[in-house]
């Protein structure tokens, strides 16, 4: 063959893969709205920067006539590219190759990438889209799942792990997503469940939809599975890529810093908190009033909405922001707010993101059913996440920090670097309503007018300890600032504590809460 | 989701906060005591065998009706020495989750 004739053979072979499962199975895909493996990692990455390695991996089953089959590129595609010109390696389930089922060369192909993004020190960005282990190949399709989980175990902590769920991701395949740091799913399209829909009906007689068992919304709102939902692919793809920004490549480096822009002038700062403690507003205005340009990036918006988790920017760098929602529930802290700010406070720290947290709640959420669900050791979670992180860490108190949830929202005894508090921050053992009835009991009990008697009581309660300056006095806060100065302040934190360095004593590991 | 028009109220430490609810929050379980009296099914599934009539009086730990559920038959016991009320199910009868099966009562 002539040099011309072998390319020539090459570019018929690759296009031979690249039409995966075919047109008639590609048809298919499109009709349920959703796009190939190749076209949606070209949709997330720069244009021209991706590179597929594997394209001739042939599957090795030979039970069940498997044999003869041809199933181009094993079911999956693997390579690497770039998002903003940062390198991230990438695979995608095919579903339209054997439904994207998983077998032993598929498997290798991802935990071949998975090493590479592993040794190389970049993110790693998994597409699931399958139906499941393939069934033919019995139990090496199980030590592919296996090996995939061990590779995400290895790298958490060290390399960003991001999974897209774009299809089916039922049984075991469920848990690799699980194991990894965010979780994106499309309304319609994600569906993530151990037990399906038919098993559960034919063995408890419980009959459910996929979608509501393990539809995207289920799994933002409902079990905090997935971090951001979208309505659409390509919703979806833009958030990946906007989520990229906003973190390091790696442990050992920080996030890339931006341009410095000032928040918007329509956020004033000192216009949004109501003086009664008992009105709410939404702490995301707060949040927008302080960073870079106003921009906020939520992540689990809609599950345990009580308490808001998200990167902004100061100074062009990134920070993770933790704050209570006073427009939620009160803002309470809860068996998943607890498991939501824990879970995000372990990664800004693992990933070398300054934390800053804004304080306003009344306490812990009462309630049997609470209680029976474990807030004590739920509610541990962010006593020990806080406790264990050692990246610069902020607390602005804005209005109430009660008791145990005082403790909880990274306060000076948990090794805050700096504590601020507002002006009608109240830092006390619980709020005034429920500390006059305990203190003055008697006094309310034995009144003629025992309701005129507790309003007094709670007067002077509210007048003594109702306020920042108890804790001030003690040294728990470190300034009282004034609102409107907020920015100003937390900029000048935020540039004492660049350089940060504690150790704490050396262990193989912690055991937090889970 | 935690977009409502009506303003709802959280009560903490005796202080009624105005906020909204989130449904999680809406669709809580109400705890009920439980009581001991009656046996529910603590799985859905299919009544295999009852071995007790109305009025029978068994000694604890006797097994008293039998239950598939994820293709396991569960042997349901007495759990203290007492007297069967009354028989709720038949065989061959398909229940749900929490399910009352049989109302007992102790006897001396």
């Amino acid at each position: 063959m002539s040099l011309r004739r072998n390319i020539l053979d090459l570019r018929k072979r690759k296009d031979e893969v690249r039409k995966g499962g075919g047109d008639e199975a590609i048809g298919k895909q499109a009709a349920m709205g959703k796009l190939t493996a190749r076209e949606r990692i070209l949709a997330i990455v720069d244009e021209g920067s991706f590179h597929e390695y594997d394209m001739f991996v042939e599957h090795v089953g030979t039970d069940f006539d498997m044999g003869n089959k041809v199933l181009a590129g094993d079911g999956v595609v693997i390579g690497t590219g770039t998002i903003y010109e940062s390198p991230v390696c990438l695979f995608a389930q095919d579903f339209t190759v054997a439904g994207g089922s998983l077998g032993l060369m598929h498997a290798r192909k991802i935990t071949k990438i998975m090493d590479h993004a592993l040794k190389m020190r970049v993110p790693l960005i998994g597409i699931n889209d399958s139906g499941g282990a393939r069934i033919q190949e019995g139990v090496n399709s199980l030590a592919g799942y296996g090996e995939i989980f061990f590779r995400n175990t290895l790298s958490s902590g060290v390399i960003p792990q991001i999974s897209v769920i774009l299809g089916p991701c039922a049984g075991g395949a469920v848990y690799s997503p699980a194991l990894t740091d965010f979780v994106f799913v499309v309304e319609n399209i994600s569906k993530m469940f151990i037990t399906g829909p038919a098993v559960i009906k034919s063995v408890l007689g419980e009959d459910i939809s996929m979608e509501a068992l393990g539809g995207a919304r289920v799994h933002a709102e409902i079990t905090g599975n997935a971090h951001f939902f979208a309505l659409s692919e390509k919703e979806c793809f833009e958030q990946i890529k906007t989520l990229i920004t906003y973190i390091p490549w790696n442990n050992t480096q920080k996030a890339k810093t931006f341009p410095v822009k000032e928040p918007k002038s329509k956020y004033k700062i000192q216009n949004i908190v109501p003086a009664d403690a008992r009105l709410p507003y939404d702490i995301r205005e707060i949040i927008k009033s302080i960073t870079d340009g106003s921009e906020f990036f939520e992540i689990m918006e809609l599950f345990a909405a009580n308490i808001v988790i998200g990167f902004g920017r100061m100074n062009g760098e990134t920070i993770g922001f933790v704050a209570n929602q006073p427009k939620v529930l009160a803002g309470v802290l809860d068996c998943d707010s607890s498991d939501k700010a824990a879970r995000f406070i372990r990664y800004c720290n693992a990933f070398n993101i300054p934390i800053i947290t804004l304080e306003d709640m009344p306490g812990y959420l009462p309630g049997v059913d609470q209680e029976h669900a474990g807030v004590i050791r739920h509610g541990a979670k962010i006593l020990y996440a806080y406790s264990e992180a050692t990246v610069p860490k902020i607390t602005v108190i804005i209005r109430k920090a009660y008791g145990g949830g005082y403790i909880a929202m990274n306060s000076r005894h948990l090794r805050a670097d700096f504590v601020f508090a507002w002006p009608m921050a109240e830092i006390a053992v619980m709020g005034p309503e429920g500390a006059a009835n305990i203190v003055f009991r008697k006094e309310i009990a034995e009144a003629e007018d025992p309701d005129a008697m507790r309003q007094q009581k709670i007067q002077e309660y509210k007048d003594k300890f109702a306020n920042p300056y108890v804790a001030a006095a003690k040294g728990y806060i470190d300034e009282v600032i004034e609102p409107q100065e907020t920015r100003k302040i937390l900029l000048h934190a935020l540039r004492i504590s660049a350089s940060k360095d504690v150790q704490g004593p050396s262990k193989k590991h912690g055991l937090p809460p889970f | 989701m935690a977009e409502q028009e009506k303003p709802q109220i959280i009560i903490v430490h005796s202080a009624k906060y105005q906020t909204t609810y989130t449904k999680k929050y809406e669709n809580r379980k109400v705890w009920v005591e439980p009581n001991f009296n009656h046996i529910n099914s603590y799985i859905p599934g299919t009544i295999i065998d009852i071995l007790v009539k109305d009025g029978q009086k068994v000694a604890a730990g006797e097994s008293i009706l039998i239950l598939e559920a994820m293709k396991m038959y569960n042997d349901i016991k007495m759990p203290f020495k007492g007297k069967i009320v009354k028989v709720y199910v038949e065989i061959g009868q398909k229940i749900p989750k929490n399910f009352l099966m049989i109302e007992i009562e102790p006897v001396e």
